[in-house]
């Protein structure tokens, strides 16, 4: 299927705002140099975390998690590759507001995560994993296969079978499952839910924040679609 | 080589510390308070539309407490190795200026007076035996009628939106009718029902149930407080729990007390300031000041201060108690000490009602503290005799906002794809068409579920972590299959094509991995015997007089409501006992 993200569009209309909503400027808001980079940098973004094997394993694998289909377009088209790069650079990736003393002592799954590993970790160590794990069990690289194939190894992993290396399957299948959901429905500011398309999918009206005469509307949809932070419709 | 000296130090900028501060600054004392996290304020931190972000909000924490530095381990049983709490997930406690304040909800109830004096109620009610061996089942030492006074200040000074039921006696309005005899009528008049709320109230009430607004510190209009401070009517932005607010709608100590409290030169704030200890003197009954490490440059200062007030958070009093000597620390196998004892926390389980496709819930638009709620099955309102269990739970609707990140993570599951297109589906229709009924219910105090100080793992500045030993038992777990067994027929009223009622099952243990509520309490618990309570009923440490211990922490057990209201009128309690009757003649207020 092919994806109408309304790329020129959205473009014309980020100058159109940059010239006139100045008063988000003077009321200091850091992030719109931030947003405008994300607009320029959307179509030919070099990842800076991941190398481009892994960029396209990320590519393919958030394709698979949330696929194009009648309702959107998928993880790809959304960008949620480069926001997960994006999300490596950020106090997150490195585990700054996790615990990460030890000792690393593993217990019932109950008591949570007790690996010494942080998010970049996990996705170095878990893609090298999968890889090896696509390339024993089909004699290709996880880009490089079959949709249905793709879909056999991200349901191993999720069942909890397989060990990857230093991390189990699951562990890496969550983080991944978390963070592709996590940019297909972001603000676009963190480069996923581009054209605002996983917020149109679900009806939501993004950073409108203002429901006075919507409270209760007897069960009718919300009319409005969706803004986001920097200012872009859809 | 003088330390400096203030007549009062106040742990934590929250709720607790703010009203401790405003009360002894208006009774003349130098106050300083310390608070281990940033300085915010709405200006900065809340503004539009950076605020207006679930990434950096509820997903990344920003306003949480930063578990890097300092966080607790945690196991189920006595027998287990307690692990870290390495990732937030099943609690979100409060770091910065406001603490948890600054991002809770604001449902702001009061409280069931038979809660107070529970033990009382059901030795009355079904006699002694009817309590669990190993349940340390208590009353707090106050009344509803101590405390009716303060529950009515706070409101004031929260600009609480309601609807009363009955005022100085009188039957004015279509409140709680559980709920007790007020002084006054709430501040601000009832927020609006959200359309899932509307339809939950009208299928309680035609099953016989009696359905009532939420109680919410989410102004339903503009409001002056009694500190003049300022308020801005609520728009249901349903950026609510997790996020502070940008329209100055959602209480909070930044919006509500401090900007009263920064302009008095008795008071002063001081942000990055991690308290390590209480400092004792050698008889270990009076404490001299306390000694905090300034985060930014690492370092440590000691102050010293007539009186120490702990409005650090339940389980941050109860870490500090522990580390600082202050109190006996309890032990479970001789069932001695009294630090620790009591830990309970917060059943909660939420079931999903789907509606026909053609109905639209809209689970975006919410506030905070708005919904609707029946108390049918809560505190002592209904015969537990044939049930065979202690406790209750309010049952309610109470769309906050649900926004995409947080639906798309939790959605499938339970035989229901994660991921994939049909998952994708399933997501759609649960978020365009279906809303969540809580049942928020209370927890009991064990003997074997308490807190203390972890032998293994240590914060970033060496102090050893506090532990939690604490699961479900028996008597909650049945409690709460009760109340959600209520749930089905009020559905089907409602018109649902679908459901899924979530109870806790026997033998469930407590699961750190899954958000449930902020809403810890006990450990330090307040009472009127020294052998079973760390604190009088003035919330007084037992032990060390001049050292007053502000929080949930002083829940013997857990109730059915969300805790802040409770907190604040015990705050404005503890203060108005310190002014009029402690600063006249410093020493212990309650006669061991
Ligand atoms: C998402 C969320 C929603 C909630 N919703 C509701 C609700 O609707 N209704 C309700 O009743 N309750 C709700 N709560 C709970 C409510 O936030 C707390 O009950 C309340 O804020 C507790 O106030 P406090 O002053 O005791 O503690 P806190 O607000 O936690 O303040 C304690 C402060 O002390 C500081 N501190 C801790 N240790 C130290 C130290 N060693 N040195 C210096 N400073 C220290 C902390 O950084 C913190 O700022 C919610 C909580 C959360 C997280
Ligand atoms: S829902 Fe209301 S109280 Fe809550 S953050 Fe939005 S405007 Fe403020």
């Amino acid at each position: 299927m092919e994806l109408t993200l309304n790329r020129p569009l959205r473009r014309s209309f980020m100058k159109g705002l940059l010239g006139t909503t100045s008063f988000w400027m003077a009321a200091g808001s850091t992030q719109w140099a931030e947003a405008l980079a994300a607009e320029t940098a959307a179509q030919s973004y070099q990842p800076a975390f991941f190398d481009m094997k892994e960029y396209q394993f990320l590519e393919a694998a958030s394709d698979r998690l949330f696929p194009s289909d009648h309702n959107s377009p998928g993880g790809k088209a959304l960008g949620v590759a480069e926001f997960i790069d994006r999300q490596m650079q950020t106090p997150y990736g490195h585990g700054e507001n996790w615990y990460m003393s030890g000792p690393f002592q593993q217990g019932p799954a109950n008591l949570g995560y007790q690996l010494p590993f942080v998010p970049r970790d996990l996705y170095r160590k878990g893609i090298a994993g999968v890889e090896t794990y696509a390339r024993q069990h089909y004699g290709k690289e996880f880009a490089a296969l079959a949709a249905v194939q793709q879909d056999e190894i991200l349901t191993v992993l999720e069942g909890g079978s397989v060990q990857l290396g230093e991390i189990p399957g699951r562990v890496f299948f969550e983080q991944l499952r978390t963070n592709t959901l996590e940019g297909v429905f972001a603000d676009p500011l963190y480069g996923g839910n581009r054209g605002l398309a996983g917020w149109v999918m679900l009806g939501f009206p993004g950073a409108r924040a203002d429901f006075m005469d919507w409270v209760n509307q007897e069960g009718a949809p919300y009319p409005i679609g969706p803004v986001s932070i920097s200012g872009e419709t859809a | 080589m003088g330390k400096k000296h203030v007549d009062a130090i106040i742990v934590g900028a929250g709720w607790a510390g703010a009203i401790l501060a405003k009360e002894l600054t208006e009774a003349g004392l130098s106050v300083v308070m310390l608070e281990r996290g940033a300085e915010r304020t709405t200006q900065i931190e809340g503004a539009y539309p950076d605020s207006i972000d679930e990434l950096r909000g509820a997903v990344r924490k920003r306003l949480f407490q930063n578990l890097s530095q300092s966080t607790v381990t945690i196991r189920n049983t006595m027998d287990q190795t307690a692990l870290p709490y390495r990732q937030l997930s099943a609690f979100l406690p409060g770091e910065g200026v406001g603490g948890a304040g600054l991002h809770w909800s604001g449902v702001h109830f009061r409280v069931a007076p038979e809660d107070l004096r529970l033990r009382s109620s059901v030795v009355e009610r079904y006699g002694e035996k009817f309590i669990p061996e190993g349940m340390n089942l208590q009353d707090y030492g106050v009344t509803y009628e101590d405390l009716e006074p303060f529950f009515d200040k706070a409101e004031k000074v929260f600009g609480t939106s309601g609807e009363a039921y009955k005022v100085q006696g009188k039957i004015v309005g279509n409140g709680n009718v559980f709920s007790p005899d007020r002084s006054s009528d709430f501040p601000l008049p009832v927020m609006k029902d959200t359309f899932s709320a509307s339809i939950f109230r009208d299928a309680a009430k035609n099953a016989g149930y009696h359905p009532y607004a939420l109680p919410a510190a989410n102004a339903s209009r503009q409001y002056t407080n009694t500190y003049g401070c300022q308020m801005g009517p609520c728009n249901f932005c349903g950026y609510c729990s997790g996020y502070d607010c940008y329209l100055y709608s959602k209480a909070s100590p930044n919006v509500n007390i401090l900007p009263a409290l920064r302009q008095d030169p008795r008071f002063s704030l001081i942000p990055n300031a991690h308290v390590l200890r209480v400092d004792l003197d050698s008889t270990k009954t009076k404490a001299t000041g306390v000694t905090y490490l300034d985060t930014k440059t690492r370092k440590e200062t000691s102050l010293s201060a007539d009186l120490v007030i702990l409005g650090a958070f339940q389980f941050n009093n109860v870490h500090l108690m522990l580390v600082s000597g202050i109190g006996k620390p309890y032990d479970p196998v001789s069932n001695t000490g009294t630090v620790g004892r009591n830990f309970v926390y917060q059943t909660i389980t939420s079931s999903r009602v789907w509606l026909p496709s053609s109905t639209y819930t809209n689970q975006f638009v919410g506030a905070g503290g708005a919904g609707v709620a029946i108390d049918d099955f809560n505190s002592m309102n209904f015969d537990h005799g044939p049930l065979g269990f202690v406790g209750g739970s309010p049952v309610w609707v109470n769309q906050a906002g649900m926004k995409p990140i947080a639906a798309a993570t939790g959605a499938g599951g339970g035989g229901t794809p994660r991921w994939g297109s049909a998952y994708k589906d399933a997501l759609i229709n649960t978020y365009k068409h279906s809303l969540g009924i809580d049942a928020h219910g209370s927890n009991m105090a064990y003997r074997d579920v308490y807190l203390d100080l972890d032998p293994t793992w240590k914060d970033a500045y060496g102090q050893p972590l506090l532990r939690m030993t604490f699961t479900w038992k028996d008597n909650d777990i049945r409690m709460n299959q009760y109340v959600v067994s209520k749930i089905e027929p009020v559905a089907r009223a409602m018109g649902a094509t679908k459901m899924n009622l979530v109870h806790l099952n026997p033998g469930q243990p407590f699961d750190t991995r899954k958000y449930q509520t902020t809403h810890l309490g006990g450990g330090a618990i307040m009472g009127e015997n020294p052998q079973t309570s760390a604190l009088n009923r003035y919330l007084q440490s037992w032990d060390v007089s001049n050292v007053f211990v502000i929080g949930s922490n002083a829940f013997p057990q857990g109730m059915g409501y969300n805790p802040t209201g409770m907190v604040a009128a015990l705050a404005y309690w503890a203060a108005h006992h310190i002014r009029t009757t402690y600063l006249k003649s410093p020493g212990p207020l309650v006669q061991a």
